[in-house]
C-alpha cells in the first residue's frame, strides 16, 4: 500500500454542521531534517544488506537462511532473491521485537517468556525464566476483558466441560447449536440492529462476506488505508475497486459523483451498487472515519455502507457501542456493521449487522456459513458473557464503568504524551496511539529499552506502514490503573529522551476546538 | 559570418540581448525553422486541455445532476424466499457428541466430523479448562503483537514432531489455512495444477494468488500429466519466462466432495519428472489414515520430505478450532511473514490450542483407534451398500461418505428435495444426518447433490445396523 502523503497538522472542521462533538484528529508533519535522515538511515542499511549478502554467497560469513533441499535444487526457486532481501537484511535485525511469547492472560500486566539469541536473532533459545508483571501496552485489551476470573470466565469454564471445546461441522450441516442464535440475538440488540450473524474469524468475515455481497459490475470504494482483510474480500469479490484518499470526504464525494455519472469503464454501462468500504478506528494512524459524513454522502447518491468496527466496538462511544454511539447516529444508517470479538470482548471471532433481509441473504449464501466450522462455545460463551457485561443486564455496573474508565485513559495518555513533546498521530478520542519514531535503527531501540525497563510495547515498520513512518503504537485498556499510566509515561519519557524521539515542534498545544 | 563585434557597451540589457541574439540570427535557416516549430508546439501543448480517459467533458454541470438524480443501484441483497433450503438451520440443543439432540430430538450422531470421538473427551475439556483458568479466552492480538503463546509453540513442536516434519504452523481458523497458505508462494504468472474435486478452500486461495489455474479431472493423472507435458512445450518455446514460473500441484489426501484418496506415489513420480511441488491438503485423513494418524503420506509409505507443504485443519479428527501447515523449514518459514491469515489475524484462543495438544496426546498414546475406525469404516460402508435408489460414494477407509441418488429426476432442486425428505426421515427415527452443502453458484465443479454419512469411533454395531436399515426405508418409502 503506498501512501506517498506526509502528514500534515490541521485543525478539524466540523464538516457542514453534522458533527454534535467536536472532532479533534492531527497528523502533524514529517520534520524535514528526520525525514532524510531516515532515508539515509535506510540507504546505510541497504548498502550493508547488499555487503552481507556477497559475503554470504561467497561463504565467509556462515549463512543461517534456510535453503532448499539437495533434491529439488533443480526446480524453480521458490522465492525470488530480492523479495526476501528485506526479511533477511533488515527485518532480521530487529526481530525480536515481534513474536514475543507470553505464558499469562494477556490483561493490563503480562509475564513474557524470556528469550535469548546467539547468533542475532536468526534462532531464539529460551532460558526458563519468565519476566513478570510487565505492563501491557500492545494487546488488544481495550475493555480489559481478558481474564481468567470472574463472571465471563466462568461461564466459559462452565460451558467448556458442558458442550467441549469444539464443534466438527459447519452452520448450515449439524454445527448450529442453540447458544450460536442467542449469541447473535445478543449481538442484533447490543448494536441496535434487526439481525446478526456471527463468524469464527474476523478476518474470514470480511474475506468471506464481501464476496457475498458484491460481484461483477458492481464498485467499491474502500480506503486508502483499509485492513488486509477489507482489501483481500474485495479483491475476491471481482468487483471493480477504487481507492480514495484516507478520511477524505472531498476525494469520495469526487469519486461517487464521477462513478454514477460516468458508469462503468468504457462501456459507460450504470454501475449495479456502489459500496463504502470504511473501518470506525484506523489502527496504524489511530484515526475515526468521519462517520456523518459519510452517512450524508451515501444517502445523497444512494451508495451502501459496510463500515468495519473492528477497533471501535467496545472501545468509542458512551455506551461503548462503536463509533456509530460515539457520533450519536442512527445504527440503520451503516447498511452493513461488521466487527470483531478479539478485541474488546476478550474472545475471537467477528460479526456483521444489519437488515433482516441482508442477514437472510448471508446466512445461506456466506462462504463461512457453507464451508467452514463454526464458533467453539466457550468462546460464544464469553461473548454472551462480556456483551451482557457491557450492556449493564449482568446486575452490575462494571460494563459502564470500564468504558468510562477506557474514555478517561485515552485522554490522559495522549494529552501527556503530547504535552512530552512526541508526535502522536490520531483522534484525540482514540485509544489507539501511534507514536512516530521515523528512522529504522529506533524502531528496534525502543522495543528494546521499554523491554529493559518492563514495558511491553508494540512497534511497527515497513510494509505496514509507509517507509519512513515506522511508529510504536499504544493500545490503552480500561484495566490500566493511573498508576500503570503514570510509570509507562515516566518510562516512555526517558527512553524518548534517550533516542531523542520528541520530535514535535509544537509542544503544550492549545488545540481549537469548533464547535457545532 | 563571422563572430560578432567586440563592442564595450556597459551594463547594457538591451545591448546585451542584441549581442547575444547575433549567433541566433546567423544559424542556418533550417535550424531556426524546426526550433520555430518546437517551440510553437510546447506552447500548443501547454494551452491545449488535458486529456482524461474517464471525463466526457461535454456533459454540464445540470446533466450530471440529472445523472447523479435518475440511478437506482440494485438492492443490496436480492429478495429471498421464505422457504429457501439453507435458510432454516437445524438447531442443536446441547453439545455435538455422539448422542446429538436436533431440533429436540436426541439422535445418533453420523454429521459431525468427530472421527475420533474427542469432542465429548474428558481428557481433553479437562486440558482445556486449565488453560481456559491460566490464560482467560482469547488473545487479544496476532502473533506478532503479543498474541504467541507458550501453548502455540507448543503445539507447533508437537505438530512438526507428530508429522515428522521440520516446522509447523497454526492458523486460527481451518478454512484460512490453505487459503493463506497458496497466495503465500504462488503469485501472478505461477501456473497451478490443481484436481477438480478440489474444496471451496483451495479455490479461493487460488482466486487470491492470481496464478494460472489449470484443472485436471479427478485423480486422473493421464490428464494431469498431459497437461504437464503442455506446459514443458510451452516453457521450451519461452525458457526465460519458465526459469521463473513456479509450479504447483494441489491436491487432497482424502477429497471432501468425493471420499476418495489421491494417488500421492504417483503424483511424486510426475513432482520429479516435470519439476512440480506439490501441495497436500489433509484435512479429512489428517488423524484418520495411515498406522499412526499421520494422513495420506503415511498410508502409502511416501517420504514426508517429498511433499512440500502439508495443510490440514483441526476441526476434524483434532476436534479443535483452527488449522495447521508443516513440512521444511525452508518453506513453512515463509507464511510467518507473508501468510495473511496468519499476520492479519488474532492468533488460535489458547484453550483450544491445548485441546488439540491433549487431543494429540491421545492419538499418540493409543494408534489402534486409527485401525479401529478403519473397521467401522468398512462396516458402515458395506452395510449402506444394499440401500435401493442411493448409491455410496467413496472409499471403504473413508469416514465421510457420500450418499447420491442411484438415478437424478434431472433438476437438482428435486434431487434436494428428495434427499431432504430422506434426511428428515431419518432424524424422525432418530439417526442425524444432512445434506452435504455447497454454494451451488460459487463452486467451480458443482458436484451433485449428496446425503453426508459421517462414521464416528463411537458408533456402535447396533449404531450402525439402526442407520444402515433406517436410510434402507427411507430410501424405499421416498423414492418408490
Amino acid at each position: 500500500r503506498a501512501k506517498p502523503r506526509v502528514g500534515t497538522f490541521r485543525y478539524m472542521t466540523n464538516g457542514l454542521g453534522l458533527y454534535s462533538r467536536p472532532f479533534i484528529e492531527s497528523f502533524e508533519e514529517t520534520p524535514m531534517l528526520v525525514a532524510v535522515l531516515t532515508y539515509m538511515g535506510y540507504g546505510i542499511l541497504t548498502i550493508f544488506g547488499y555487503l552481507r549478502d556477497f559475503l554470504r554467497d561467497w561463504k565467509i560469513e556462515r549463512c543461517h537462511v534456510a535453503r532448499e533441499r539437495e533434491e529439488q535444487r533443480d526446480f524453480v526457486p521458490l522465492y525470488q532473491d530480492f523479495e526476501n532481501f528485506y526479511t533477511r537484511n533488515l527485518y532480521m535485525r530487529i526481530r525480536d521485537s515481534w513474536n514475543r511469547p507470553i505464558c499469562s492472560v494477556p490483561g493490563a500486566k503480562v509475564d513474557l517468556v524470556e528469550r535469548v539469541s546467539p547468533d542475532y536473532n536468526w534462532t531464539f533459545d529460551y532460558t526458563g525464566k519468565v519476566v513478570e508483571g510487565v505492563i501491557n501496552m500492545g494487546s488488544y485489551n481495550y475493555l480489559g476483558f481478558a481474564e481468567n476470573t470472574g463472571y465471563c470466565a466462568d461461564a466459559s469454564a462452565e460451558v467448556t466441560m458442558k458442550y467441549g471445546v469444539g464443534v466438527a461441522s459447519t452452520r448450515q450441516e449439524m454445527g448450529n447449536l442453540d447458544r450460536h442464535e442467542e449469541m447473535e440475538e445478543l449481538v442484533a440488540k447490543f448494536l441496535g440492529v434487526e439481525s446478526a450473524m456471527a463468524f469464527g474469524m474476523g478476518f474470514a468475515t470480511n474475506s468471506m462476506n464481501i464476496p457475498a455481497l458484491t460481484g461483477k459490475g458492481c464498485l467499491i470504494l474502500s480506503d486508502e488505508l483499509n485492513h488486509a482483510s477489507l482489501v483481500l474480500g474485495a479483491r475476491l469479490s471481482g468487483s471493480t475497486i477504487r481507492v480514495f484518499k484516507h478520511n477524505n470526504m472531498q476525494s469520495l464525494e469526487k469519486m461517487l459523483r464521477d462513478a454514477i455519472v460516468h458508469g462503468q469503464p468504457r462501456t459507460h454501462r450504470p454501475w449495479k451498487k456502489i459500496l463504502i468500504l470504511v473501518e470506525g478506528i484506523y489502527s496504524m494512524e489511530g484515526s475515526i472515519v468521519r462517520l456523518p459524513e459519510v452517512i450524508a454522502l451515501k444517502k445523497r447518491y444512494r451508495a451502501y455502507l459496510y463500515l468495519d468496527e473492528a477497533h471501535s466496538i467496545g472501545a468509542l462511544g458512551p455506551g461503548g457501542r462503536g463509533v456509530v454511539d460515539y457520533f450519536g447516529l442512527d445504527p440503520r444508517d451503516v447498511d452493513v456493521m461488521m466487527g470483531t470479538f478479539t478485541k474488546s470482548f476478550g474472545a475471537a471471532g467477528g460479526y456483521i449487522g444489519g437488515r433482516k433481509e441482508l442477514l437472510e441473504y448471508l446466512r445461506s449464501h456466506s462462504h463461512s456459513a457453507v464451508y467452514a466450522a463454526s464458533m467453539s462455545p466457550p468462546v460464544v460463551e464469553q461473548i454472551i458473557a462480556s456483551m451482557k457485561c457491557i450492556m449493564g443486564e449482568d446486575g452490575t455496573t462494571l460494563g459502564r464503568d470500564r468504558v468510562q474508565q477506557l474514555a478517561e485513559n485515552t485522554l490522559y495518555f495522549r494529552r501527556r504524551l503530547t504535552e512530552m513533546g512526541f508526535i502522536i498521530y490520531g483522534n484525540n478520542d482514540s485509544p489507539v496511539v501511534p507514536m512516530m519514531l521515523y528512522m529504522p535503527a529506533k524502531i528496534g531501540a525502543f522495543g528494546r529499552e521499554m523491554l529493559k525497563r518492563n514495558i511491553g510495547v508494540v512497534v511497527v515498520g515497513f510494509p505496514a506502514t509507509p517507509i519512513i513512518e515506522s511508529r510504536a503504537r499504544f493500545c490503552i485498556s480500561a484495566a490500566h490503573t493511573k498508576d500503570m499510566l503514570d510509570t509507562a509515561l515516566s518510562v516512555i519519557s526517558e527512553v524518548g529522551d534517550l533516542l531523542q524521539v520528541k520530535y514535535s515542534r509544537h509542544k503544550r498545544l492549545i488545540y481549537d476546538q469548533i464547535q457545532d | 559570418m563571422g563572430s560578432p563585434q567586440v563592442v564595450r557597451v556597459g551594463n547594457n540589457t538591451s545591448a546585451r540581448l542584441i549581442l547575444n541574439t547575433w549567433p541566433l540570427v546567423c544559424a542556418p535557416a533550417y535550424h531556426l525553422v524546426l526550433e520555430g516549430i518546437l517551440i510553437l508546439w510546447i506552447i500548443r501543448l501547454l494551452f491545449s486541455k488535458t486529456y482524461k480517459l474517464q471525463e466526457r467533458s461535454d456533459l454540464t454541470e445540470k446533466e450530471k445532476e440529472d445523472l447523479i438524480e435518475e440511478w437506482q443501484p440494485e438492492p443490496l441483497v436480492p429478495p429471498m424466499s421464505k422457504d429457501h433450503p439453507s435458510l432454516n438451520y437445524d438447531i442443536v440443543t446441547g453439545p455435538p457428541s455422539h448422542k446429538i439432540i436436533v431440533n429436540g430430538k436426541e439422535c445418533i450422531n453420523f454429521a459431525s466430523f468427530n472421527f475420533l470421538g474427542f469432542l465429548d473427551n474428558e481428557r481433553v475439556k479437562q486440558k482445556a479448562l486449565t488453560s481456559l483458568r491460566r490464560y482467560g479466552v482469547g488473545t487479544c492480538g496476532p502473533r506478532g503483537f503479543y498474541g504467541t503463546f507458550d501453548v502455540h509453540l507448543e503445539l507447533e513442536d508437537r505438530l512438526a514432531k507428530f508429522m515428522k516434519t521440520e516446522e509447523a504452523i497454526i492458523y486460527s481458523y481451518g478454512f484460512a489455512t490453505i487459503a493463506s497458505a497458496i497466495p503465500a508462494y504462488s503469485k501472478r504468472g505461477d501456473i497451478v495444477f490443481v484436481d477438480e474435486a478440489a474444496c471451496f478452500s483451495i479455490q479461493k486461495g487460488l482466486q487470491a494468488s492470481r496464478s494460472f489455474i489449470k484443472y485436471f479431472k479427478h485423480n486422473d493423472m493421464e490428464d494431469l500429466e498431459r497437461l504437464l507435458k503442455e506446459q514443458e512445450i510451452e516453457d521450451q518455446r519461452n525458457p526465460r519466462k519458465a526459469r521463473v514460473t513456479r509450479r504447483f500441484i494441489i491436491v487432497e489426501g482424502l477429497y471432501i466432495n468425493t471420499a476418495d484418496v489421491c494417488p500421492l506415489p504417483d503424483l511424486v513420480k510426475l513432482k520429479y519428472k516435470y519439476k512440480v511441488r506439490i501441495f497436500l491438503e489433509e484435512s479429512m485423513s489428517f488423524g484418520v489414515l495411515g498406522e499412526h494418524g499421520r494422513g495420506v503420506t503415511e498410508h502409502f509409505g511416501v517420504n514426508i520430505d517429498d511433499i512440500d507443504l502439508i495443510s490440514a485443519n483441526m476441526e476434524n479428527a483434532v476436534a479443535s478450532i483452527g488449522g495447521f501447515c508443516c513440512g521444511r523449514s525452508f518453506v513453512i518459514d515463509h507464511q510467518r511473514l507473508s501468510g495473511q491469515g496468519y499476520c492479519f489475524s488474532a492468533s488460535l484462543p489458547p484453550m483450544l490450542a491445548a485441546a488439540a495438544i491433549e487431543a494429540l496426546n491421545i492419538m499418540e498414546e493409543d494408534p489402534e483407534i486409527f485401525a479401529i475406525l478403519r473397521e467401522k469404516c468398512k462396516h458402515v460402508h458395506k452395510a449402506l451398500q444394499e440401500s435401493p435408489g442411493v448409491k455410496v460414494i467413496g472409499e471403504a477407509y473413508a469416514p465421510a461418505l457420500h450418499l447420491q441418488l442411484e438415478r437424478s429426476s434431472g433438476s437438482r432442486d428435486t434431487d434436494v428435495k428428495m434427499l431432504r425428505s430422506i434426511v428428515d426421515y431419518c432424524l424422525e427415527r432418530q439417526i442425524a444426518l444432512t445434506l452435504a452443502r455447497y454454494l451451488d453458484k460459487e463452486e467451480r465443479f458443482l458436484p451433485p447433490p449428496s446425503i453426508r454419512v459421517v462414521v464416528t469411533i463411537e458408533q456402535t454395531e447396533e449404531d450402525i445396523e439402526k442407520a444402515a436399515s433406517c436410510i434402507r426405508e427411507a430410501a424405499l418409502a421416498i423414492l418408490k
